[in-house]
């Protein structure tokens, strides 16, 4: 598949607002957090879900028809992320509001937004998982991903929000940010190796339906180009992929699990790994939309 | 219930296209607009289409046989594409079968195309919405065409009557004795898709080529 990058940020951003703000109520829920690093990091979970929310528009070819989404959550896991998001932030913000205020009732809007928090990840996971034949993605450890990575970039940021305005609870944070990215790198890594064991289920044979075999494409009937060459060939060869893969199992685990050690309390050093772990987690997305080999391609393996 | 399907019979395709520029024609002509061509004379020509004829070799060189291979919507019984929609533009009639999607519903979101294993949905480049064959939904029910033209543009163009058009849930159709004759197959089974549209095989040749081992030597 083509990786969308609307995609990529969408999914990145929201998993990093959900894991900031499940490390908080769960802070929260252990012990008390001091208001101002409450305040601050329930508006970044808001605006980093915001922002998944505004790149997410940039994937559809109609924008402005955007609000019907939502009516197909019988049956659509896009239906259900489309209102599972928004629940989140609504829930998120009123639970930040609350506990900013004092207000009643605030630990009830902070077990409702986890629910939602967790709604949405399955809801994000399961829109990749539920499609069967891209075997890369139909696995639980998709939805294990999703929810793994956003717990360690959420723990990351968290950790980095607490060295500027709560610097008692950093190393805590910290501590957990780089156990959270550790368990996430295992779960990545299984995922790895269980794709590069996977065996195609669709042949070309199978694609036409031939009875005996070999089967190659002689031409796919057209030399321009079209939505089927566009949408799903990304055009990285296997060197280019090879790389991206390095380059996210550094940036997104091994480096920021390091820097998040060695930090010591240094807000600058965690606020870089956060920074660091996001680029490489845009890269894990990037190289786990285009992972997926899609059965249409099949049917244009040769131009003429 | 009726299940509207085309079945193509692969021993008599030609390759000749004429299904291809024949549906494009139809389409491209219809209330619901233009299907997109992008730069159709420059270098990089892009556009969509409801129809393609590609070509396969099947078997070892020298008893390979060419496959001329027509792919279409294939109006899936079990359509993958249909449940995955968010805004109900994709669905499937009650009362013809046919796989339709709603040019003014559609978002373009694309996940119906992602959740089609036989690429046969295209998002227009222009209209920015996803389309896909229609079996010609708007003439095969018109009344005010001949019989005889309520039939799909690319049935219609067929010069060697490959495509066959009718009811595959009547068993007593001509497409369904066709599948039943012919050994008539869907593609892709391993998905349980259930398309609608089936593919008759080739049939032996009437004489077999002489086989490597005994032709003369070269």
């Amino acid at each position: 598949m083509r990786p969308a990058f609307s995609v990529v940020f969408l999914t990145t951003l929201i998993g990093a607002a959900q894991g900031l703000f499940l490390a908080l109520f769960a802070a929260e829920f252990l012990g008390s957090v001091p208001r101002e690093l409450l305040v601050r990091a329930s508006i970044a979970v808001v605006v980093l879900a915001a922002g998944g929310l505004v790149a997410s528009f940039f994937h559809l070819g109609r924008p402005e028809r955007a609000w019907r989404s939502a009516a197909m959550w019988r049956t659509s896991w896009l239906s259900r992320e489309v209102i599972a998001l928004p629940a989140f932030m609504a829930l998120a913000a009123a639970y930040g509001w609350a506990r900013a205020h004092d207000a009643s009732g605030a630990v009830l809007l902070g077990i409702g937004a986890s629910v939602a928090c967790l709604a949405l990840f399955f809801c994000t996971a399961m829109i990749y998982a539920s499609i069967r034949f891209l075997q890369e993605w139909a696995s639980p450890l998709t939805a294990a991903n999703f929810v793994l990575m956003g717990c360690a970039s959420g723990l990351t940021l968290a950790a980095g929000l607490a060295a500027l305005f709560a610097p008692a609870l950093s190393p805590a944070y910290a501590a957990w940010a780089v156990a959270a990215t550790l368990l996430a790198f295992a779960v990545r890594m299984a995922s790895l190796a269980r794709n590069a064991r996977l065996v195609p289920r669709s042949t070309t044979r199978s694609a036409i339906g031939a009875r005996s075999a070999p089967v190659q494409q002689k031409s796919r009937g057209f030399t321009g180009g079209s939505f089927n060459t566009h949408e799903f060939f990304h055009g990285v060869g296997a060197g280019g992929m090879r790389t991206v893969r390095a380059l996210f199992v550094l940036l997104a685990f091994i480096v920021p699990a390091v820097m998040l050690a060695a930090a010591r309390g240094s807000q600058a050093m965690i606020v870089a790994a956060f920074i660091v772990q996001y680029a490489g987690l845009v890269a894990e997305r990037w190289y786990f939309l285009a992972d997926a080999r899609h059965p249409q391609n099949l049917y244009y393996q040769s131009v003429a | 219930m009726t299940q509207l399907a085309l079945v193509i019979d692969l021993d008599v395709c030609v390759g000749c296209h004429a299904c291809v520029t024949s549906c494009k024609e139809w389409n491209t002509s219809g209330d619901a607009g233009a299907l997109a061509d992008l730069m159709p004379y420059g270098k990089d020509p892009s556009g969509t289409f409801f129809n393609r004829v590609q070509t396969f070799e099947v078997g070892h060189y020298p008893d390979t046989q060419t496959v001329h291979f027509p792919k279409s919507c294939l109006h899936c019984e079990d359509p993958p594409c249909v449940p995955v929609c968010p805004t109900g533009a994709s669905y499937k009639r009650a009362e013809d079968g046919i796989v339709l999607v709603d040019y003014d519903k559609c978002i373009g979101c694309k996940y119906c195309a992602w959740a089609c294993p036989y690429g046969a949905r295209e998002l227009d480049a222009k209209q920015k919405v996803m389309k896909k064959c229609t079996l010609c939904v708007d003439r095969i029910h018109d009344r005010a065409l001949a019989e005889r033209d309520r039939k799909p543009a690319c049935v219609l163009a067929c010069p060697t009557n490959a495509r066959l058009f009718g009811d595959v849930h009547d068993p007593e159709s001509e497409v369904s004795r066709a599948i039943r004759e012919r050994d008539g197959y869907a593609l892709m089974p391993e998905w349980g898709t259930r398309p609608a549209n089936h593919y008759l095989p080739k049939r032996e040749a009437p004489c077999d080529p002489p086989s490597p081992s005994s032709s003369s030597p070269r």
